[in-house]
Parts: structure tokens; sequence; C-alpha cells
């Protein structure tokens, strides 16, 4: 098996009086596509925005690469190659999706390799590069997941966070996006995956963690949570009365 | 005088005043996108690069090359005052910034009558910027400063359009007064962006502090102060937090003040124009906040 | 029993304010004075800007319209004619006495308040800042051109010296128990809950914008009556006395003391006005004997500037914050904030 990637150990995270992670420990190994699955307010965003620096950990540890980065601001965590595609896709609505792209590229000095990267992103979503002159604010929901998705790319990232790059989108574009994905997982970059369509998340995730109210629950590879959707579900419920498929979610 | 003539010098009088807002007002509305600062203390660079100007002359330095070093050193000013005073209250609520500026503004007004005291200095200009000309037998005049305040202001406003749309740093100046978060997560250096912004308006409101003292032939410790106020207007009736807004705003009002002053003398109004003026900016700020631009309320986290 | 701190202190109070203009040199009765009227004037800004959260920049211009009208309405009919002319017939006839003068003066500045307040209540954040600055700027741009009713830009002189310590100290305590009276009770709870969250006072019932307007508006009256004093105590002035220097002087005490707090508002005051003394002693440049330091005008009010920035940075809620110190022993149950009456 290769090396860990990312190693966060009983982190623990509070917004004001609330706690929202409470000892949460995972691990993502190079060139895994890990998922994150939980309802609503699990703790699943709150998780990447404490990789990402975005929020600080109240206790517990992050380690990225050997390196603890639990201290380190955004731009520096940016810096050691890992991307953050956020919640809501948070694009530049003013600037162009040319100019988003070319933020994207904001801690990398090789200019004469930006270029044929923004290229490369256009061929992968060609709807981009007929839109690159108009504002992303004028994008569609799906042409701007495909913006931010791109424009974390375009740091080159050794990992890649995504917070539900399914939200709010056309089935068609969904597919579309997750296609991409596989691309990119055979390409062997590292995913960590937040998502709330379990299904499709299982399809392309190695393994995956669930969590509920700031806790992992359940953890497995995704075929063995595949084949075992009620207990995925439990989890999700809290153990309540199972009602539906999550297979059928 | 025909009409024609009279709306030409009227006009030129518009543009030239205009131009000097809008230098003024474009520097609060970037750094109020960056910060939610409201910043009182922009009007005193134009003190510091029009006193940087005159030191430099009295020490012998040639002209031009003096308003060059006045410039650098209100930017040098703002990169100060952005490090040891704006850091430290980042992203404190709206008020305590407001009031950090405020108290920044005291300083270095007096900072200013410590050095040079609050009688007005004379600030000396070379023959070629004292020229006038004049059109139409001379129904229709203009000082080569009023030619110089629109050239240079034209040049600033198209290099600042220049560096926010091809330059990475001014890339990033846009993307952090849209969405700050978003800004980090995506690498940008907020603190480089910020940093050289307040370099950019710095050195702006230098640029016009020259200008200024170069039309009203006079420095003094306060002269920033009124021209912050209506940079405020200026920018808040384009759209605070706008370059295009503060630019449109700028013009709008120098218009608006010409106007005021050529109105019939027996109304009485000229004498009310600042009144006049920030009866609008009310009107804007109750009525249209988001100003003649229409800026969006910001992203909140 | 309840009041017995409030009568000692009181009792205390009178005892000083008689026997201090026979003892003390008159230079720091003159200090006195000005610090107990910039007591009232900072505490009534604390109702709006601390405990309203309307952050206002327009105090000022208040107390400038209270000491313009004060100056106008007691000036004797002689020196009317004199300084000026042409007052219309109702105003250069006769004058007031100095209580019903400066209590009009208060009522005008109400008036005024509540009417700007109007739509200006409705802004929040840094608009209504800028907003009530505009009003500033406004009312100096007023008092510069009318002319026939302040001189202009010239000073407006001739005023009667009606201000005594006496009569300072007399309005501090009515300004203090007003205002303490009004900020711990009902109505002052609805003032802080509009400032915590505008949209979660307005779901419990407290309509955001008449609570504002009648802190705002409470605000300007006794900022009215702080300028009539004032106007009275320096007998002559101009539009410019009013202005920026003022306003941040103003804002230093205020800020330093803690907005939301009367006893902060009065301890920045006298915090500020002992410092400044101090500092202006230095400025003028001292001899030590061994070496002399020359006199460097402006570090004053640079320390001050810098004692401002540090607060902003280390302790923006003040020194107080929002405590009090309490003058009334209150039967109030727990949890609940008492209520201070103090001075």
């Amino acid at each position: 098996m290769s090396e860990t990637l990312l190693k966060i150990e009983q982190l623990e995270v509070n917004y004001g009086a609330v706690r929202a992670l409470k000892n949460v420990s995972l691990e993502v190994k190079s060139g895994e596509v890990v998922a994150l699955l939980g309802a609503n307010g699990a703790g699943k965003s709150t998780t990447l925005r404490a990789i990402s620096g975005l929020v600080k950990a109240k206790s517990g540890g992050i380690t990225y690469a050997n390196q603890n980065i639990a201290r380190l601001n955004p731009t520096q965590i940016v810096a050691l190659g890992v991307s953050h595609s956020p919640e809501g896709r948070r694009v530049f609505p003013g600037m162009t999706v040319l100019e988003n792209l070319r933020l994207g590229a904001s801690q990398r000095n090789d200019k004469e390799n930006i270029q044929a990267d923004i290229d490369r992103m256009f061929e992968m979503f060609p709807i981009l590069s007929e839109r690159k002159t108009q504002t992303a604010g004028t994008l569609s929901g799906g042409e701007q997941q495909m913006l931010a998705l791109t424009r974390a790319l375009m740091n080159r990232p050794k990992m890649l966070l995504l917070d539900e790059p399914s939200l709010g989108i056309a089935p068609l574009i969904v597919r579309q996006i997750f296609a991409t994905l596989a691309e990119l997982k055979k390409t062997g970059t590292t995913i960590l995956l937040v998502e709330q369509n379990v299904n499709i998340a299982l399809n392309l995730a190695d393994r995956a963690y669930v969590l509920r109210t700031g806790e992992i629950v359940l953890n497995g590879s995704a075929s063995e949570l595949r084949l075992n959707s009620e207990r995925v579900a439990q989890a999700y419920l809290g153990g309540g009365i199972e009602t539906q498929d999550s297979r059928a979610a | 005088m025909n009409l024609l003539e009279y709306t030409f010098q009227q006009i030129i009088n518009a543009v030239s005043q205009g131009s000097m807002f809008a230098l003024v007002a474009v520097g609060l509305s970037i750094i109020f996108s960056l910060l939610r600062l409201t910043n009182f203390a922009h009007g005193d660079m134009m003190m510091v690069g029009a006193f940087g100007t005159l030191v430099m002359q009295l020490a012998g330095v040639p002209f031009l090359l003096a308003v060059l070093l006045g410039i650098v050193i209100s930017a040098l000013v703002g990169i100060i005052i952005e490090r040891i005073a704006y850091r430290p209250v980042r992203g404190a609520p709206d008020v305590t910034m407001l009031l950090t500026s405020v108290a920044l503004t005291y300083i270095l007004e007096n900072l200013g009558i410590l050095l040079f005291t609050s009688s007005p200095r004379n600030f000396p200009l070379p023959d070629w910027l004292n020229a006038s000309f004049n059109l139409a037998d001379g129904r229709i005049s203009f000082t080569s400063i009023n030619l110089l305040t629109f050239g240079l202001t034209l040049l600033a406003l198209l290099f600042l359009a220049w560096f926010v749309r091809n330059t990475q740093v001014g890339l990033g100046m846009r993307a952090a007064a849209e969405d700050l978060t978003a800004s980090y997560l995506v690498g940008i250096n907020v603190n480089t962006v910020i940093v050289v912004a307040f370099v950019m308006a710095s050195s702006f409101a230098g640029l016009a502090g020259v200008l200024w003292a170069a039309q009203a032939g006079v420095v003094e410790p306060h002269m920033g102060f009124t021209p912050l106020l209506k940079a405020f207007v200026a920018a808040i009736i384009g759209g605070f937090g706008s370059i295009p807004g503060a630019i449109i705003g700028g013009f709008v009002l120098g218009a608006l003040e010409v106007l005021i002053q050529s109105l019939p003398s027996e109304w009485g109004l000229g004498a009310y124009r600042d009144a006049i003026v920030f009866t609008l900016l009310i009107a804007f700020l109750l009525f249209r906040p988001g100003g003649i631009v229409g800026v969006k309320q910001e992203v909140k986290l | 029993m309840k009041y017995s701190r409030l009568i000692f202190a009181l009792g205390a109070l009178l005892g000083f304010t008689l026997l201090v203009p026979n003892i003390l040199p008159q230079y720091l009765v003159r200090v006195l004075i000005v610090m107990g009227i910039n007591i009232i004037l900072v505490a009534s800004l604390g109702l709006s800007n601390g405990f309203t959260g309307v952050f206002s920049l327009g105090h000022v211009g208040f107390m400038a319209l209270g000491a313009y009208s004060s100056g106008i309405l007691t000036l004797s009919v002689s020196k009317k004619l004199a300084y000026l002319p042409d007052l219309p017939g109702f105003l250069a006839g006769y004058n007031l006495p100095f209580l019903p003068a400066t209590i009009l003066a208060g009522l005008l500045c109400a008036a005024v308040a509540f009417l700007i307040g109007i739509p200006l209540m409705r802004l929040s954040g840094n608009y209504v800042s800028v907003a009530t600055l505009g009003f500033l700027v406004i009312v100096n741009n007023v008092l510069i051109n009318a002319e026939t009713l302040t001189r202009g830009a010239r000073t407006f002189t001739g005023i009667p010296d009606f201000t005594t310590l006496p009569w300072v100290v007399a309005w501090m305590v009515v300004t203090l128990v007003v205002l303490s009276r009004i900020a711990y009770s009902p109505f002052g709870r609805a003032m802080r809950a509009t400032r915590e969250d505008g949209i979660a006072a307005q779901g419990i019932g407290i309509q955001v914008l008449p609570t504002r307007l009648i802190a705002f508006t409470i605000g300007a009256f006794f900022a009215g009556i702080g300028g009539a004093l004032y106007a009275h105590y320096l007998v002559s002035f101009s539009p410019a006395t009013f202005y920026i220097a003022m306003m941040v002087t103003q804002l230093t005490m205020l800020v330093l003391g803690g907005q939301a707090s009367l006893t902060g508002a009065t301890l920045g005051v006298v915090i500020v006005t002992v410092l400044s003394e101090l500092l202006r002693n230095l400025e003028r440049g001292f001899d030590l004997g061994f070496v002399k330091l020359p006199a460097v005008f402006g570090a004053s009010q640079i320390a001050l500037g810098l004692i401002f920035i540090l607060v902003m940075v280390f302790r923006p809620q003040g020194l107080f914050g929002d405590r009090e110190i309490k003058f009334v022993e209150s039967k109030v149950e727990r949890n609940e904030r008492p209520v201070p009456d103090h001075l």
C-alpha cells in the first residue's frame, strides 16, 4: 500500500460555543479517493475547512505529507499542493472564466506552463472555453462547478478537497464532472470528497467515512459500504428507523 | 461669451475638478472593497505627497523628480500605516477599523503641524506649470495644471485598469474584493494584495495632493481633509467598493460642484455647495446605497 | 438604604463644587468646567454610539447648534444690534436668561435629531457613520453661511459668561441620572438588543427604528445642552470650534472609557482631560536644569491619537467595556443587569 498523504488525529473544532467536530481521525493515502459522507451539519465541510486552514482546530493534529499543517494559514496550505474547491463553488462572479483560472495558479511561478494548463482545462470542459471571456456570475450552476473544479486544479494539487460537487446541478452534468474526477483519479490525484449523494460518491471512492454530529460513526472500503447500504443509512440517521435505501438516494 | 464657450469652459473646470476627486476616490474604494475599511487617513496621503514634494524641492531636487519622490513617500507612509495600524484591527468590527483610521488622521495631521506648523506654505512651481492657455480670444482659459491634472489622472487610471486585469496581484485584488474566503482558498497572497492596494491608493492620493497643492499654490497639514470628504461622496455615489464607480462618482461630483457654482448668484446656493453635496450623499445612502453602478452587498462567509 | 450611596455621592459632589472655586486656582476650575461639559457630551454620545450601536460622527454638529442657538437667545439686545444687526425681529427684540436658553437649545437639537433621524436611523454600520459625518459637514457649512444668525466664519462674540462650575455639575448630574435611568430600563435593554442584532431584536418585537431614533434624539438633546454650556464658558467662538478636532477628542474619550458604559464615558473624559493637560504642559517645553526640552506643538494630540489606536488594537471595548459603578443598590434578580444610578 502507498504512503499516507493526509492524516487527521483526534481533531476537534468549535464554532464559538458549538462543537462542530469531536475526536475525528481519518487518513488518506497517496492516490486514493476518500469520500466523507453524512447528513447536513454532520461536520463534513468543517473537516475540509480545517484541513485547508479556514478554521483553526481547537485540538488534534493535521499532518500532510509528513508535515504538521494545523497551524498554517490557508495560503501556505495551498502552496503545499492542497486545493480546496469549496461549498457553494465560490467562483469570483465578476471576473471572467479565464481570470478565475489564472487565479487558481496564484501559488505557481512557472508562467510558461500555466497557459498550457489552462488549455488542458478547456479540453476537459470545452464549454468553459466557449465562455472564457464571460464573467463567472453569468455561468450556469454546472458550468460554475466545472470552473470551481478546474480553478482548483490550476494549482496542480497533490491533494484535492471537493465539497459537494453535485449540489444543485443537473444529473447529466454531474455525470460529466464525476467522469472527469475518475480520469483525475487515474492520473494519481488524491481526492477527499464530501458528498450528499452516497451512491455516486461510493462509485468513485476507494474508501469512505460517515460523519454524524461531528463524529465519525462508520468507515470502510467503498465496495464494503456499497454492499452494506443499510448500515450507511443507519449511520446517517443516527441508528433510527431505516426508511430508504441509500442506493436510491 | 456665448453659451457654447461658457459650457466649454465649465466642462474644462468640471473635468479638472472631477479628475482630482476620482483619483482620491479610487483609492478609498479599493481599500474599502478589500477590508471594509472606511479610511479617513486616506486624505492625509495627499498632505504627505505634497509636503514630500515640497521638502524635496527645498532640498534642491528638480521639480519632476521631487514630485516622484513625494509620491514614493506617500506610498511608503501607506505601507507603514497598513502594517502598524490597520493589520492589527483587520477583521474587527467596521466601527473599530473606522475609528482607527480617524485616530490615524489625527496623528498624521498633528505630525504635519509639528513638522511644518499649521500655517500654509508656499508651493513653488516651475514656470512651465504656471502657463495658462486661452481660446476664443481669452473667453475660454485653462492652465497647464488643469491639463496636467486631467492627463495624469487619465494615465493613473489607465495604469490601474491595466494592472487589475493583467497582473496576478491585480487579479488577486479584484478577487479578494469579491470573495475574501475564496481568495485564500485559491492561494492568493492576500497580505501582498492588501499592501499593494495601499501602495496604489496612497500614491494616487499623493499625486492628487501634489496637483491640489499646485492648484492652490500652498500646502498645509489639513489640506487633505476636505478633498477626503469629497472623495467619500464621490466613492459612495458611484458605488462604494467599485473602481469604475469611484471614477464615475468623481466626475459626476466634479460636474455637480461646477454646476452649483455656476447657478445664478441671486439664488444664493453657491455658498451652500458642501451642504448640497452632502445632502446628496445622504440621499444616496438612503435610496441607492449601491451607488450609480449598483454595488452588491458583500459576500459573507 | 437603597439610596444611601447616591445621597453620599451627591453630598460629596455638592461640597466639592462649593469648595473648589475658593481653594483651587482659576486655571484648574476652568479645566473642571470643561471636563464636566465633556462628561455631558460624551455620556450622551455613548447613548447612541455605545448602547444603541448607531455610530454617530455628528454629535459635534448638535453641540454646535446648541452653542449657537443658546448664544443667540441670550445675547443682550444692544449686542445683537452691534454684532447681528440683521437678526429676524422675533430674535432681535429680547433675550432669555441662561436656563431657558439652554433648555431651548437642547430641545432644538432634539427636534433636528428627530427629523434627520427618521431617515438616517435606517442606515447601519459604516453608512450611518458617514451620513452623520455628512450632517456635521452640513451644519458647519450652514453656520458659516448663515451670516445673519451666526456672523459666518467670523468669531461669534459677546455671549454672557453664565457657565460656572455649579451649573455644569448640576447639568452633569441631571444628564447622568437621566441617561442611566434610560440605559438600564426596559427601553435600554431594547436599545442594546438592536445593537447586538437588529433582525433578532425585531423578531422579539422590538421596533428597531423607533428605538434608535429615541436614543439618537435624547443624545442630541444633551449634546445641545453641552454645547450651550460650552458657549457660555468660551464666550466667543466660530464654526471651526465645533468641527473634526472636537469630534476626535470626544470619540477618544468615549472609546477609551468604554462605549457602552456611563462610568466608562465619565472616566474616559477624566483620563483624557488629565492626560491632555499634562501633555499640554510638557509640550510647551520645560527646563530640567541640566537639559532643556524645546516646545513641540502638536505632540499632545499625537500622543492622544496613539493611545486611541492602542485602545482599538488591544482593548476595543474600552477600559470599562459595559461595566458600571453602581450608586443605587438594586433588588433586581440575578442574571438581570442591575439598574445603576451613578454620577
